[in-house]
């Protein structure tokens, strides 16, 4: 029991790191992309392709650090190719050309024979635990957090607010939209290489579209534009499905259905999540700050 | 000519033919997509559920004995009824929420319609019951095979969009439906009901990818809930390759993105099928976002 805990947990940080590099492509850059479950797969299978044949027999967690900085670049890279061009679209436009890259990326892993193909990558090792998975998770907020702190955030969050003020106000937006887009992406990545160092098996249909829309759901859930939001959304949604299974195997059949109910209630009702752009903080933690 | 230059125009008149029937599927659905984008501006990632559930509606009448004369109707009338529902239950509330949160909703939408068909009609893939009155035969021009079906196919695709063509241009309701799809403010004031003409655009559209259902069901023998996924997203990219928004273009890239699909399939290699639609969805969208038959627009402040 304490071992499935301890699997959930892990699983939960992996989503956590995947949802805040989302939001900050989504919600914090309002730049729309449909395409995430793409970077994640470029990540897990460019770490697990390194630990696989290239790895020296060295520490385990040096070598994990190392796949993890290999998935950071690649999927970064991955973002970089698909970024440039893809950012001159803007809206409904940028969304459907994500999705799109996210198909070619998964397609593209699903020819290659030397990763596995259609039959799934397997042999790698297990290196990930919840200490190493926790240290990404924190990595991650404080580098998302500290960014929109700075100059590079403000001009972010402008373009969200409003692209063609911020453009006239002097921002470069190109140049801030890859950003957020890249960084974006690179932590995608990490995600990607703990998450295959955990399940030790890779397939390319465990990187549909469907992902894709469960991280998104994630961020709206919490709240677009919210870190903290985006954490909990996360954690939610990965222990939701394991509750449902409580209610036996009818209703854990349905998961997919009541994610899209719960998608179209909320555009309904709530279309800024849970928190919508707030942080939340405690009171006697720090005090609470305007986005 | 040569025997292998003979077999090379044989094998090139095998694909287009193929290309052709299946572009004219792709042309059926994207019309959906392009009429609903022109009156709304909403891309409705719904459509290609549409799509899937006139195929069953298809299959359910057949089953049942119904002649394919009947189902045929039958299964565009079902599909627009769910579509128009969607519109008055999902997107009429959405509609001035802003784009991304109605492209959202339809989202949604669309994963609602996959996952609870797959949960209540089940996922495995159904045969297509043979039709009666209807037999499917091949005839054979040199080394060319044409099938009935292909025949059925490319007909009834073209007597709609004979169809649509006339209602559009040449009825009250077509011309008020360009009104509202020009400016819906100022055709609500010259007296247009909208709200009734945004249903209609949507009943029209969803029985049209209903019909382009039927159609593939009979071709490839199966039906199945996720038939409408893929389908659904070449039919998109097929609308915004003709110009989102403009009825000729959704035809025209339905047809080039069918015809580009078999040809590299059948040349070069057949596991990169599902990467070349969102290959020239991409080349298409950085080159000339307006489409091959739009025209440019800024956007304003």
């Amino acid at each position: 029991m304490s071992q499935y805990i301890a699997d959930l947990a892990l699983l939960c940080g992996v989503f956590i790191i995947l949802a805040v590099s989302l939001n900050l492509i989504n919600g914090i850059c309002g730049q729309f992309s449909l395409g995430h479950a793409g970077f994640w797969a470029v990540g897990a299978y460019s770490a697990a392709a390194y630990s696989v044949y290239f790895a020296p027999p060295i520490l385990d967690s040096l070598n994990l650090l190392i796949a993890c900085g290999i998935g950071f670049i690649s999927a970064a890279l991955a973002g970089v190719l698909i970024g440039v061009p893809c950012l001159r679209l803007r809206g409904d436009y940028l969304a459907i050309a994500t999705l799109g890259f996210g198909e070619i990326i998964r397609i593209f892993i699903m020819n290659m024979d030397s990763i596995g193909g259609p039959r799934g990558f397997t042999g790698i090792p297990k290196w990930s635990n919840l200490f190493w998975v926790y240290l990404w998770v924190v990595i991650t907020i404080v580098f998302v957090v500290n960014l929109l702190r700075g100059t590079h955030g403000r001009a972010i969050i402008s373009i969200r607010e409003d692209e063609i003020a911020a453009d006239s106000m002097g921002i470069y937006t190109f140049k801030y939209k890859t950003m957020a887009f890249v960084i974006g992406a690179g932590f995608a990545g990490v995600a990607g290489a703990l998450f295959a160092h955990d399940s030790q098996f890779l397939h390319p249909n465990g990187f549909t579209f469907m992902w894709s829309v469960i991280i998104l759901l994630m961020i709206i859930l919490g709240g677009l534009g919210s870190v903290t939001g985006s954490v909990i959304g996360a954690v939610i949604l990965t222990i939701l499905p394991e509750l449902l299974r409580f209610f036996g195997d009818t209703v854990s059949e349905w998961r997919m259905v009541i994610y899209s109910l719960l998608l179209i209630i909320l555009m309904l009702w709530r279309p800024g999540g849970i928190f919508g752009k707030h942080e939340i903080s405690l009171p006697f933690f720090g005090k609470k700050e305007k986005a | 000519m040569s025997e292998e230059t003979t077999f090379f125009f044989y094998d090139l008149a095998t694909y287009l033919l193929n290309g052709i029937t299946q572009g004219s599927v792709y042309a059926l659905v994207a019309l959906g997509y392009t009429m609903v984008y022109g009156i709304i501006k909403l891309i409705n990632f719904a459509h290609g559920e549409f799509y899937m559930i006139g195929a069953f509606v298809g299959f359910y009448c057949i089953a049942a004995g119904m002649p394919l004369w009947m189902a045929f109707p039958c299964a565009m009338i079902g599909s627009g009824l769910v579509a128009i529902t969607v519109e008055r239950i999902v997107y009429r509330p959405i509609r001035y929420a802003g784009r991304i949160p109605a492209l959202i909703t339809a989202l949604g939408t669309s994963l609602l319609f996959q996952y609870a068909g797959q949960n209540i009609i089940g996922a495995d893939p159904k045969a297509f019951p043979k039709v009666t009155d209807f037999e499917n035969q091949t005839y054979k021009f040199g080394e060319l095979y044409i099938s009935t079906n292909q025949i059925v196919i490319i007909s009834t695709t073209f007597i709609l969009m004979v169809f649509l063509y006339w209602l559009v241009n040449h009825t009250r309701t077509g011309k008020a439906m360009r009104a509202t799809s020009f400016d819906k403010n100022a055709a609500e004031l010259m007296g247009i009901d909208t709200n009734k003409i945004i249903s209609f655009t949507f009943f029209l559209g969803a029985s049209l990818a209903g019909a382009a259902g039927v159609l593939v069901g009979m071709y490839y023998n199966s039906v199945e809930p996720m038939m409408g996924l893929i389908p659904g997203l070449k039919a998109f990219v097929a609308a915004v390759l003709g110009g989102i928004g403009i009825i000729p273009g959704a035809v025209l890239g339905g047809l080039v993105l069918g015809i580009a699909e078999n040809l590299v399939v059948g040349f070069w290699v057949s596991t990169y099928r599902d990467a070349i639609a969102f290959g020239i969805l991409i080349l298409i969208l950085l080159f000339k976002p307006s489409g091959l038959l739009g025209k440019n627009t800024k956007e304003k402040v």
